[in-house]
């Protein structure tokens, strides 16, 4: 079973969402999605200050099997991207909620974040999911 | 090993045909070379021996059956090669006159005639250089469409997630918006979902059928209905026509435009990086504006179309009309068909990926569409022995090498995990398929009693696993011989 931090928020498409103190979201692919992927081999990070829309694609994982677009799990503006992650897009692969953040919003509508699903609720879907 | 590692200083093979020296000194300074260009240095022998070894370590229809899903890798026949290669064909200069062209443009006429017939348009370009470009032509024919009539507002391409991989980019080019349609579970289009899509920003959809999930859009009327009522139109993209050659016909069911791959289903070997021929057909509507030059017919005289003909035409697409040996081997391939021969090939090529399909189902294997019916190809997926015993459809893939035969096509579509698409042709025989079950029947034992020894294959080519990893990340287009 792949790992599911307790203190994150995660979405359908598989993306996990993390609460700053600063009421900024951070955002990455979970581990289950990048194990699905296999080994990355590109990242797209959306633009700083780019506005997107709740679960409009605004980034793109690519591995050696398939590339995949990444959605945004809230509405809001883009504050910061991993810099990293264009020449080293195996941190997603090795750390995929820490050194693997893709980016960070400031989300239109703060409590937006509340309407995704809790670790408990993600696990049963990775499980429904088979 | 690369053919620079063989090369000695001063090793050379002379010119066995007289040369004409260049009068370097009349050309300007600037286009002159500076250095020598960065050739090995070898022996005609020495060419001879590399490059036969290296063909030798290939896979290739010539060789081993190879049923690259998607990809129609059949068997071309020689002939079609053959008389494409006649002197009066491949001596003919393209800008050589009408006049003494009648041959070449009577087969050119003739063969237009032909995929007019076989897919049920109105009307036929063969310039578009290959499948690509063919895609391109198509689309942007609908934006003229759309343009000539003052309907601006059509912003958006719909494009189902069942489609080929090449479709959204093809829309992207033309301009337009990509809006993805979901497939449902039995894996036709989502009726649903595009009845909410269309409307008065559509322009058209972009569809394969069958779809890449290796079925039938059994819906393809009411889709057509659909998108037509919203005042959109339909492209066919023609990567699988195989399936349907001389059954069924694009026209019949409702599209607009189509591309054909003429490469990949009318014998021209394919899969190396080119030439090909990608020829668009359309309905009445879309005909002014065809890409040129087409060729038309005058009581018995064949001659170019142009832009004096087709003032609404979207323009050339290349510097003549296009690909000439892909479209005389397509002519050829035709002929020798005929009328009666074209379902033929639909109905083995079916025939083929059922009784695989059938057969792969009864050792144990999984499909993705248990419930269908395959076209000429179908999926397998291996997710549940990735997950039970982490063997991969990668590992599947690269043990069918050991056995002597090309793996399936590898992790597409993406809507299926851990899937192969797997499609036989319909140029082999019964005992090929067998020879094929067997291995896999083999590699499911493998897979269940030594995991291990699937997951270390290949053992008996050249190379062992690639790092396909780093070789994405460290791609190196520009390499030269160090000596440069």
């Amino acid at each position: 079973m792949s790992n599911v931090p307790a203190e994150l928020r995660y979405a359908a498409s598989h993306e996990w969402v993390r609460k700053e103190a600063d009421g900024t979201l951070t955002i990455g692919i979970s581990d289950h999605a990048q194990e699905l992927l296999g080994d990355l081999v590109f990242v797209e990070t959306p633009e700083v200050g780019a506005h997107l829309d709740a679960g409009g694609a605004c980034a793109v994982v690519e591995s050696v099997k398939a590339a995949s677009d990444v959605y945004a799990p809230v509405a809001g503006e883009v504050v910061a991207v991993n810099e990293q992650l264009a020449d080293s897009p195996e941190l997603v692969n090795g750390d995929a909620y820490g050194d693997g953040w893709i980016f960070r919003v400031k989300p239109t509508d703060a409590v937006a974040v509340e309407a995704l699903m809790d670790a408990a609720a993600y696990a049963a879907h990775l499980e429904a999911e088979g | 090993m690369l053919i620079f590692e063989r090369s000695r200083p001063g090793r050379r093979t002379p010119s066995q045909a007289p040369a004409g020296r260049a009068d370097v000194a009349a050309l300007p300074e600037r286009f002159r070379r500076r250095r020598p260009a960065p050739l090995p240095e070898v022996s005609e022998l020495d060419v001879v021996r590399h490059y036969t070894r290296l063909s030798q370590k290939n896979f290739s229809i010539d060789t081993h059956f190879y049923p690259l899903g998607s990809c129609t890798m059949k068997y071309n026949p020689r002939v079609c090669n053959s008389l494409a290669m006649l002197p009066g064909f491949l001596r003919r200069h393209p800008h050589a006159p009408e006049s003494v062209s009648q041959g070449f443009l009577s087969c050119m006429f003739e063969l237009q005639e032909m995929l007019k017939d076989v897919t049920g348009m109105q009307a036929v370009s063969l310039t578009p250089m290959a499948g690509a470009q063919g895609e391109f032509a198509g689309v942007a024919m609908i934006h003229a469409y759309h343009k000539a009539r003052g309907d601006e507002g059509r912003t958006e391409i719909l494009v189902p997630d069942a489609a080929h991989g090449t479709n959204p980019a093809t829309a992207t080019m033309c301009g337009y918006a990509v809006r993805e349609i979901p497939t449902d579970a039995s894996g036709d289009v989502d009726m649903e979902a595009l009845k909410a899509a269309v409307g008065p920003a559509t322009a058209g959809i972009m569809l394969t059928n069958p779809s890449t999930l290796g079925v039938f859009e059994r819906r393809i009327h009411e889709i057509a209905q659909v998108v037509h009522d919203a005042g959109g139109l339909l492209y066919y993209d023609g990567a699988n026509l195989n399936a349907i050659l001389g059954k069924v016909r694009p026209g019949d069911m409702g599209f607009d435009v189509i591309h054909m791959n003429l490469h990949k289903t009318f014998s021209t070997p394919h899969g190396g990086g080119g030439p090909g021929a990608g020829a668009v057909g359309v309905s009445e509507r879309l005909k002014p504006f065809l890409p040129i030059p087409v060729v038309g017919q005058e009581g018995e005289r064949y001659r170019w179309l142009t832009e004096r003909d087709l003032p609404q035409s979207i323009g050339r697409l290349s510097a003549f009309a296009g690909n000439a040996g892909v479209l005389l081997r397509a002519y050829v391939y035709m002929r020798l068909l005929g009328r009666e021969g074209m379902p033929k090939v639909a109905d083995y090529s079916t025939l083929n990926a059922n009784y695989v399909m059938a057969r792969l189902r009864s050792l144990g294997y999984d499909l993705a569409f248990p419930e269908r019916r395959a076209t000429h190809e179908f999926i397998v997926t291996l997710r549940r022995q990735a997950k039970e015993q982490g063997v991969t459809a990668m590992d599947v893939a690269k043990r069918l090498l050991d056995y002597g035969f090309h793996a399936p096509t590898t992790y597409f579509p993406l809507l299926v995990p851990e899937c192969l698409l797997i499609e036989p042709t319909e140029t082999e025989s019964k005992e090929t398929l067998d020879a094929y079950v067997e291995a896999m029947a083999k590699i499911l034992e493998e897979a269940a009693a030594e995991p291990g020894k699937v997951k270390g294959a290949p053992y008996t080519q050249p190379n062992r696993r690639f790092d396909e990893v780093r070789a994405a990340r460290e791609l190196d287009v520009a390499w030269q011989p160090e000596a440069c």
